[in-house]
């Protein structure tokens, strides 16, 4: 495939994952993938391919039970939980389809809470958050509740979340799963932006139509990666 | 940048659990509420005995505790007297400070007027008084005066505390008469209860001089009341009796009133106990209420824990989380509890005349009580948030 020069964000090889049952479900069935920094990545799938399974094991929600998962440089099977948990905290920003913010706390608090973990003061928690939610356009709407916002602006304030701690990765779960074609489209153009901004993104989807907007797609099938493809002609 | 550890920190843990109880507030308030109740109950509990007992002391405080009463042993006759000379001899102990007496005229009753039937009795004692019986007793006047050495010699009545009340007098004013041994003595004056002498409540008293011309009394008394020296209390105790009647002195009983007044407040000590054991099962039932919020809420929130998860918090912070939220929802319910009771505490002591009387310790014990049985609620289900994998809680929506 592609050759980068520069050290992987997420480095996957020949990663399996089995849930216990009779017989046991191959959710992951010897997937190597390979992420650079600054990558927008679509992982395509139907459902019951191992798109989640995967999203858990790239976002260290979950062990691999055999291969090799080194994220943002560090070999997860080697950590521990309480590591796990520093790693997601610094490098990793996650996006829900279902935003999962919390309803009756403004959008700048629900923006610094992705720093809540990291030992930063509450007040430079919002200063940041105040800066981020510039960045994905919701500079008005600081004071917002969760439940004050629609679902394009919810998504977008849980992606600037995600963002605010500066991680190495976005990892996005279906962003798009939850929202009318208006609203996905412009979580999509955010998206790219952060993308034309240096941010590596990957995201997770059932929908071609998403996928098919993004420079590079990886197609899975039955835990497999059938396909790597990079788009001509997309940054 | 991955050497960073996930850190949260401790003002944030308590923010986050507050948060968790802002979300909820009505369950918050219900399952603080058996808490509540329960540390309610025990600091009135407390504050109530506490008052009472403080009561009691400035009580003593101010009546003093070297009052000695000498009196005919009660298990000989009920006219028993003591010898006319027991006043001059009390006197003549160095440590006896003053002395007084009262002296039941033997036969005598008194009524509201002349018509009442003489055969049906009343409860009330006819006494002669010395004059400094008042002082020495620490008895005040309600309405009226008390007798001096004139009043003394003429046909005039001092009505104690439940005297005046059987008969229904409360005028002083010198035109209310009584029928007291068949002849008409005016009412100079109503005393106020006695808590050293609670046997004058129920007395009618006159004169030393006008009991002997006009009642024949024999001037014998029957109770003696003597001041003691601070510090020779148990000496003179011990005196007492022989100097009072040295032929007899196993016919004498010596008493400390103060001691009844002391052991009256020590009574209710066992009502005490129970009423505190009952706000202690209320508290257990509270914290099991608490136990049982904490779980609910541990169950709902599998997505939030999740969520947490992915943001960066490791197991240890989500059962700080858990155990901080049940820590403050009972230390919510130990607050408002404390409260309560300090008011349950004032409002009765309050209606009773009591001085308010809170000791630290209850506080102090409360808010200990409080934090324990909010931790041991909390452990269970903060533990098993924090057991949660992160992707079952995730996927659980
Ligand atoms: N916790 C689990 N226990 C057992 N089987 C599971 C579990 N999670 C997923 N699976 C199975 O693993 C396969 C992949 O699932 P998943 O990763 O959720 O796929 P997708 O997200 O693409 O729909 C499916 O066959 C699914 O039924
Ligand atoms: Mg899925």
């Amino acid at each position: 495939m592609t050759v980068t020069t520069a050290e992987p964000v997420i480095r996957l090889r020949d990663v399996h994952r089995r849930y216990p049952g009779r017989p046991p479900v191959r959710a992951l069935d010897g997937v190597s993938l390979s992420v650079a920094p600054g990558e927008l990545v679509a992982i395509v799938g139907p459902s019951g391919s191992g798109k989640s399974t995967l999203l858990n094991i790239l976002g260290t929600l979950d062990r691999a039970d055999a291969g090799e998962v080194c994220i943002d440089g560090r070999d997860v099977g080697t950590l521990s939980d309480k590591q796990l948990s520093a790693l997601r905290a610094h490098s990793i920003g996650f996006v829900f389809q279902q935003f999962f913010l919390s309803p009756g706390v403004s959008a700048l608090d629900n923006v610094a809470d992705g720093l809540l973990y990291t030992g930063v003061s509450l007040r430079e928690r919002r200063r940041r958050a105040a800066r981020t939610l510039d960045r994905v356009g919701l500079a008005d709407r600081l004071r917002h509740r969760g439940n004050e916002l629609s679902g394009g602006q919810r998504q977008r304030v849980a992606v600037a979340r995600a963002l605010v701690g500066r991680p190495s990765f976005l990892l996005a779960d279906e962003p798009t799963g939850a929202l009318d074609s208006a609203s996905g489209a412009a979580v999509l153009k955010l998206l790219h932006e952060l993308h034309d901004g240096g941010t590596t993104v990957v995201v997770i989807t059932h929908d071609h139509g998403v996928a098919a907007e993004l420079p590079r797609q990886v197609h899975i099938l039955d835990g497999r990666i059938e396909s790597d493809e990079y788009l001509a002609g997309a940054s | 940048m991955t050497a960073a550890r996930s850190r949260l920190r401790p003002r944030d843990t308590v923010r986050v659990a507050f948060s968790g109880l802002r979300a909820r507030p009505l369950r918050a308030v219900l399952s603080a509420l058996g808490i509540a109740v329960g540390i309610a109950a025990m600091v009135a509990v407390v504050g109530i005995s506490a008052s009472s007992r403080e009561q009691v002391n400035q009580q003593l405080d101010a009546l003093g505790t070297n009052l000695l009463t000498v009196a005919p042993s009660q298990s000989f006759v009920s006219e028993a007297e003591l010898p006319r000379e027991a006043i001059d001899m009390v006197g003549r102990l160095d440590a006896v400070e003053s002395v007084s007496a009262a002296g039941i005229v033997p036969g005598t009753a008194v009524y509201r007027n002349d018509e009442i039937d003489p055969n049906q009795t009343n409860a009330i004692a006819v006494s002669a008084a010395r004059t400094d019986l008042l002082d020495t007793v620490s008895a005040t006047v309600a309405s009226g005066r008390w007798l001096d050495d004139v009043l003394s010699a003429f046909p005039v009545v001092v009505l104690g505390a439940d005297t005046a009340e059987l008969l229904g007098i409360s005028r002083t004013d010198g035109d209310v008469q009584v029928w007291l041994g068949g002849e008409w003595f005016t009412v100079a004056g109503v005393l106020d209860p006695v808590p050293l002498a609670p046997e004058l409540d129920t007395s009618a008293l006159i004169g030393w001089p006008v009991a002997e011309s006009l009642l024949g009394f024999d001037g014998a008394p029957t109770t003696v009341y003597q001041r003691v020296a601070e510090g020779s209390v148990d000496e003179v105790r011990a005196l007492l009796p022989a100097t009072v009647d040295p032929a007899a002195p196993e016919e004498v009983a010596v008493s400390r009133p103060s001691d009844a007044l002391a052991a009256q407040a020590a009574t209710d000590e066992t009502l005490t106990t129970l009423l505190l054991a009952l706000g202690g099962v209320a508290l257990l039932v509270g914290g099991i209420g608490v136990a049982n919020t904490m779980v609910i809420a541990v169950l709902e929130r599998r997505s939030e824990v999740g969520l947490r998860r992915a943001l960066g918090a490791t197991r240890a912070h989500i059962r700080r989380q858990f155990l901080g939220e049940s820590v403050l929802l009972a230390a919510l319910g130990g607050g408002g509890g404390a409260l309560l009771g300090g008011a349950a505490t004032a409002a009765f002591a309050s209606s009773r005349e009591w001085p308010f009387a809170l000791p630290v310790w209850v506080l102090a014990g409360a808010a200990g009580a409080t934090i324990v049985v909010g931790a041991l609620a909390g452990a269970y289900p903060a533990a098993r948030a924090a057991r949660m994998p992160p992707t079952a809680a995730l996927s659980s929506v």
